[in-house]
C-alpha cells in the first residue's frame, strides 16, 4: 500500500510586509525590513522599543461579522485564510455565509483545522489596574476578595475568552463551515510548522480531505514584551532597529518580535485531483522531535534539530549525504529557523552540517526572519510559504543585515541579495526548519509537484 | 531495549494503554481516583487555593493531596520545580506514575547501568494543556513598583526599570508546552513531541494524536494526555465571567451542586488535575511483556460551529464520535458504556446530549454513563487523561463506577444516583467537547 499523498494547493498570509503574497514576495526579493519603533503601545522605554509590526491591516467587514470580539492574531488567521481559500480556487468566503466548504464541494466534517495559534491579546490595561487595586502592599500580598471585586469590574467575558487559543480555530471553523477534525497546538516558535505538519498527517491517515493548517500570533503587547525582555531574547539594538534582525551575523543581539499569520490549504492528491486543483507543491516529509535537553537552552550539538530534519528526508525519501540526479544538493534551499540569537544560529548551523554532511556548504540557507521578524508560532507557516514561492519563481529569499561574517555561522545565508537559482537548476525541493522554547524541533520538506 | 520502527508506509499498528498516572482531586495515583469514582465519593469542597468570598463560586475540586512536584522528579531536577507552574507540577507527576505503572524505565528515573525500555528516540510525547494564567501575586508584586504619583500603573516607568523586578525566567513558567517539555526532559524522550491547547478537549486530543504517532510507526510509545489548574486568580475569573461557573453558597454541599444533563444544571465547579496515560504499540508492549489495561480502537475529531440550535452545536461531536467508531471498525450498538464530558453547564451538555442521541438513538436511555464531573469537577485540559484512565479502570476491572448525580436527569440518558455495579464491558466510548467547539471522541477495548 502507498503512502497517501498530500499537496498543498493554496496559501494566504499577513506579515508586517503586507498581506498579497505576490507583493510581499517582491519585497522579500528587494531585501525590505519589516522593522520599525513599536507603534501598538508606548515603548519608548523598553529596552527593546522596536518590533516588526503589521501595518494598516483590517479585516474585511463581512468576516468580522463571524466573529466580532475576535483579537488580533484570530483576525490575522481569518484573514490569511481567506486567502488561502481563494489562491486554492474554492471561492470568496466573504460571500458564502459560512457554508464555505459545503460550496466548494468538500463535505464539513471532511474540512478540517490544525492550527499554531497563539494566545490572544491580554487586556493589560485593564488587568496591571485591576492587579493594583488588590495589591495589598503592607501585607506584599494580593487581597484576593479586593482582586476580584476590582477585576470582575474591568475585565470583559468576550475579550477574556479570545484569548483563549483555540478560539481561532474555532473562527475559522464558523467562517468555512468545517466540521472535521480540528487541533492547536502550541508548541511555542515551532507551532505553526508542527500544525502542518501534522494536518499533513491528518490528510495521509484519511481523517479529512481538506486541512487548513497554520498559524497566527502577536505578542506585541507589554506583557509579551516584557516576557522576551527578561529572557534576554530579543535584540536590544535601539539605536539602529531597522537592521536589528540579524541572523548568522556576529553582531546579532537576539531576535526580533514580528507578529501575522500564515495559512495553507492541504489536500489529499486524490481529492486535489479530483476536483482539478492548480498543485503549489507536495508535502514530502515531515519530522518533529523533542530535544529533551532544557527548557532554556538549545541541546548544544543540534542533534534534537537533526533528528526533526532526518524524519522528514526519511519520509521524503531523500538521501541528505549526495547530490541529486541533476548533481544538484539533495535540497536546493533551506529556510532557517535562523532568530538571529547566538544560540540559535549557530546550534543550527552545526544541526544542518551533521545532517547534511558534505552537502551542506552547497544550500542556500537563508533567514527571512532578517527581513520579517519573529512571527513566533505563526513564524513557520509564513516561512514555509516562502519555500513554495522558491519553488514556483526559481529564487530564494536572502538573509539581509549579514555583513560580519560569523566563524561558527559558515554556511551559504544568501548574505543580503536575493538569488536566481535557475541557472543551477532551479529550486524543486526545499526544507523548512522551526524551533521552540523547551526543546520544540520540527521540520517539512515541500517539493514541486510531478504526478 | 526495544528497537524501533522506520516511518511506517501505509500499515498501522495496535495500540494499547499500559499505564495510568493520575493526579485528581480524588487523591494522588490511578487507586486513589477509581476507589473514589466507585465508592461514590464526591472531592468537590470549598474553595481553599484562594480566597473565594469576592467571587460566585465557592466551590473547587481542589487536589489537595498533591502538594508539588518535587517528590515525584529526579533528585538532581528539584530545582527545575520552581520554575513550573501547577499545571506543569501535575503533569511531570502524573508521567512518573504512568512509567511506573507501566513498568517502563525511562533515563530520569533509572538506576545506574540499568536497561531503558526504549530508546529515547522511540519514546513520543503528547499532552494538552490549559492557557496557564499568570500567578496574579507574583505579578503585581512586580507591577506595583511601577507606579505614578497618584498610585496608577506607569508603563514608562515599567519598561524603564520595574520590569527587572520579574524574575528572568516568568515566562517560561506559563509557556503551555512546558507540561511536555519537562516531561521529555526528566524521561528523555526525543520522539515526537506536542502541546494541544483546546481547553477540555486538549487531553483527549493528546491521546488520539499520539494514537496515530505510534499507529505511524513514528514512535513506540508515547505519554499522552493532560492537566491543567485554573484554581488561580484569572482561572476562577475567567471561568465567573463566562456564565459557566455555578453560583454557589459557602457551606454548601459540594455533592449537589454539579448536575450533567439535568434541566437545572447551575453550571461548573473547577476542579484541578492531570491524567498521563503510557500508550505502546502493541508489538512492542507485547514484546516486552507488558499487560494492558485496553486497546485502543479507533480516534476521531470533529469541529462545531460556535451558533446555533443545540443540534447544530452538536455536529462536530457527531463527526468526532461517528469517525472514531469508524476508526475502530465498531457500530454504535457494541458500546458498552461512555464517558461523556458531561460538565453541568447547561448550554454545554444539550449540545454533547444531541450528538449522543444523534449517534446512539434511544439505547442511550440504557448505556451506563461514567458522570464523573460532579465528583471531580471540570478538570479541563486535565479531563481527557483521566477519563480515558478511569475507562481503562472499568474495562480491567468489568466494573461501572457510582454516580453520584443530585438533581433532576434528563430522561434520555440515565442519571440519578447509583452505586457501582459489575458489568460485561468490552468497549467503551470516550467524548467531550470544549469551549473552542473543538470534539474528541475515542474507543478503548478491552480485547
Amino acid at each position: 500500500m502507498s503512502r497517501t499523498r498530500v499537496v498543498i494547493t493554496g496559501m494566504g498570509w499577513v506579515t508586517p510586509l503586507g498581506d498579497d503574497v505576490e507583493r510581499v514576495w517582491s519585497r522579500l526579493m528587494r531585501g525590505d525590513s519589516g522593522l520599525a519603533p513599536v507603534t501598538r503601545f508606548d515603548a519608548a522605554t523598553f529596552s527593546t522599543n522596536f518590533a516588526s509590526e503589521v501595518r494598516g491591516f483590517e479585516l474585511d467587514p463581512a468576516l468580522v461579522e463571524f466573529a466580532p470580539d475576535a483579537h488580533l492574531n484570530s483576525r490575522f488567521a481569518m484573514s490569511a485564510a481567506a486567502s488561502a481559500w481563494k489562491s486554492a480556487g474554492l471561492g470568496d468566503v466573504r460571500s458564502m455565509g459560512g457554508e464555505a466548504a459545503r460550496r466548494a464541494k468538500i463535505e464539513p466534517g471532511r474540512l478540517g483545522i490544525y492550527l499554531g495559534a497563539g494566545e490572544g491579546t491580554p487586556d493589560f490595561d485593564n488587568f496591571a489596574a485591576s492587579n493594583l487595586k488588590g495589591w495589598d502592599a503592607g501585607a506584599r500580598d494580593t487581597d484576593t476578595a479586593r482582586w476580584a471585586e476590582a477585576a470582575l469590574a474591568r475585565l470583559r467575558h468576550a475579550s477574556e475568552t479570545e484569548q483563549e487559543p483555540n478560539m481561532t480555530a474555532q473562527h475559522l471553523a464558523d467562517v468555512f463551515g468545517a466540521r472535521g477534525p480540528s487541533f492547536n497546538c502550541m508548541t511555542a516558535c515551532a507551532a505553526s510548522t508542527q500544525a502542518t505538519g501534522e494536518a499533513a498527517e491528518i490528510l495521509r491517515n484519511g481523517d479529512a480531505d481538506v486541512m487548513l493548517a497554520g498559524g497566527s500570533h502577536t505578542m506585541i503587547h507589554p506583557l509579551g514584551m516584557t516576557g522576551f525582555i527578561r529572557l534576554t531574547a530579543m535584540s536590544s539594538r535601539r539605536d539602529d532597529p531597522a537592521t536589528a534582525s540579524r541572523p548568522f551575523d556576529s553582531t546579532r543581539d537576539g531576535f526580533v518580535m514580528g507578529e501575522g499569520a500564515g495559512v495553507l490549504v492541504l489536500e489529499t492528491l486524490e481529492h486535489a485531483t479530483r476536483r482539478g486543483a492548480n498543485i503549489l507543491a507536495e508535502v514530502a516529509g515531515y519530522g518533529a522531535s523533542a530535544d529533551a535537553y532544557r527548557i532554556t537552552d538549545i541541546q548544544p550539538d543540534g542533534v534534537g534539530a537533526g533528528a526533526a530534519m532526518r524524519q522528514a528526508l526519511e519520509q521524503a525519501e531523500i538521501d541528505p549525504m549526495r547530490p541529486d540526479s541533476g548533481g544538484r544538493p539533495p535540497v536546493q534551499y533551506i529556510s532557517a529557523h535562523g532568530t538571529g540569537t547566538k544560540e540559535n544560529d549557530s546550534i543550527e548551523t552545526r544541526a544542518v552540517k551533521l545532517v547534511f554532511g558534505e552537502q551542506a556548504k552547497r544550500i542556500p540557507f537563508s533567514s527571512v526572519k532578517s527581513m520579517f521578524g519573529h512571527l513566533i508560532q505563526a513564524a513557520g507557516a509564513v516561512e514555509l510559504m516562502t519555500c513554495i514561492k522558491a519553488i514556483e519563481t526559481g529564487w530564494v529569499p536572502p538573509t539581509i543585515n549579514l555583513r560580519h561574517p560569523d566563524p561558527e555561522c559558515d554556511l551559504d545565508y544568501v548574505p543580503n541579495t536575493a538569488r536566481d537559482m535557475r541557472e543551477r537548476g532551479g529550486v524543486d525541493v526545499c526544507l523548512s526548519n522551526s524551533f521552540g522554547f523547551g526543546g520544540q524541533n520540527n521540520t517539512i520538506i515541500v517539493k514541486r509537484f510531478s504526478p | 531495549m526495544v528497537s524501533g520502527w522506520a516511518y511506517n508506509r501505509g500499515m498501522s499498528r495496535r495500540v494499547v494503554i499500559t499505564g495510568l498516572g493520575v493526579v485528581s482531586p480524588m487523591g494522588v495515583g490511578i487507586d486513589a481516583l477509581w476507589e473514589g469514582l466507585c465508592a461514590g465519593r464526591c472531592a468537590i469542597g470549598p474553595m481553599t487555593r484562594i480566597d473565594a468570598s469576592g467571587f460566585a463560586c465557592k466551590h473547587a475540586a481542589e487536589a489537595k493531596e498533591f502538594s508539588s512536584a518535587r517528590d515525584y522528579v529526579p533528585k538532581n531536577y528539584r530545582k527545575a520545580v520552581k520554575v513550573m507552574a501547577r499545571d506543569t507540577e501535575i503533569a511531570v507527576a502524573a508521567a512518573k506514575l504512568a512509567t511506573e505503572d507501566a513498568g517502563i524505565v525511562t533515563k530520569g528515573y533509572a538506576e545506574e547501568h540499568a536497561a531503558l525500555t526504549y530508546e529515547p528516540g522511540r519514546l513520543g510525547c503528547q499532552i494538552g494543556a490549559g492557557l496557564i494564567n499568570a500567578e496574579v501575586p507574583e505579578l503585581s508584586a512586580a507591577l506595583s513598583t511601577a507606579t505614578d504619583g497618584a498610585g496608577a500603573f506607569s508603563l514608562a516607568k515599567w519598561g524603564e526599570s520595574a520590569v527587572n523586578n520579574l524574575t528572568p525566567l516568568w515566562m517560561l513558567k506559563y509557556l503551555p508546552n512546558m507540561l511536555a517539555c519537562h516531561v521529555t526532559i526528566i524521561h528523555d524522550a526525543r520522539g515526537p513531541s506536542n502541546t494541544l491547547t483546546c481547553s477540555e478537549a486538549s487531553g483527549l486530543l493528546s491521546i488520539g494524536e499520539s494514537m496515530r504517532v505510534i499507529e505511524q510507526g513514528r514512535a513506540d510509545a508515547c505519554f499522552a494526555g493532560g492537566a491543567e489548574s485554573k484554581l488561580n486568580h484569572m482561572g476562577v475569573l475567567r471561568m465567573q465571567l463566562s456564565g459557566r461557573a455555578a453560583q454557589t453558597e459557602s457551606g454548601e454541599d459540594g455533592a449537589s451542586i454539579v448536575r450533567p444533563f439535568d434541566r437545572d444544571a447551575r453550571g461548573l465547579v473547577i476542579g484541578e488535575g492531570g491524567g498521563i496515560v503510557m500508550l505502546e504499540s502493541e508489538e512492542t508492549a507485547t514484546a516486552r511483556g507488558a499487560r494492558s489495561y485496553a486497546r485502543v480502537l479507533g480516534f476521531g475529531a470533529g469541529q462545531s460551529p460556535s451558533r446555533g440550535d443545540a443540534a447544530r452545536r452538536a455536529e462536530g461531536m457527531v463527526v468526532a464520535i461517528r469517525s472514531a467508531l469508524r476508526d475502530g471498525d465498531v457500530e454504535a450498538a457494541e458500546i458498552d458504556a461512555i464517558v461523556p464530558h458531561g460538565a453541568g453547564v447547561l448550554r454545554d451538555d444539550e449540545a454533547e446530549l444531541a450528538a449522543l442521541r444523534d449517534v446512539f438513538g434511544d439505547r442511550l436511555a440504557s448505556i451506563p454513563l461514567m458522570l464523573m464531573s460532579p465528583m471531580v469537577g471540570e478538570l479541563s485540559a486535565g479531563a481527557g487523561g483521566v477519563a480515558v484512565a478511569a475507562a481503562a479502570m472499568a474495562l480491567r476491572h468489568q466494573m461501572v463506577p457510582a454516580r453520584v448525580h443530585g438533581g433532576s436527569p434528563d430522561a434520555r440518558v440515565l442519571g440519578g444516583r447509583a452505586e457501582k455495579r459489575p458489568a460485561k464491558l468490552r468497549r467503551i466510548l470516550v467524548v467531550t467537547n470544549s469551549l473552542g467547539g473543538q470534539n474528541a471522541a475515542l474507543v478503548l477495548s478491552s480485547d
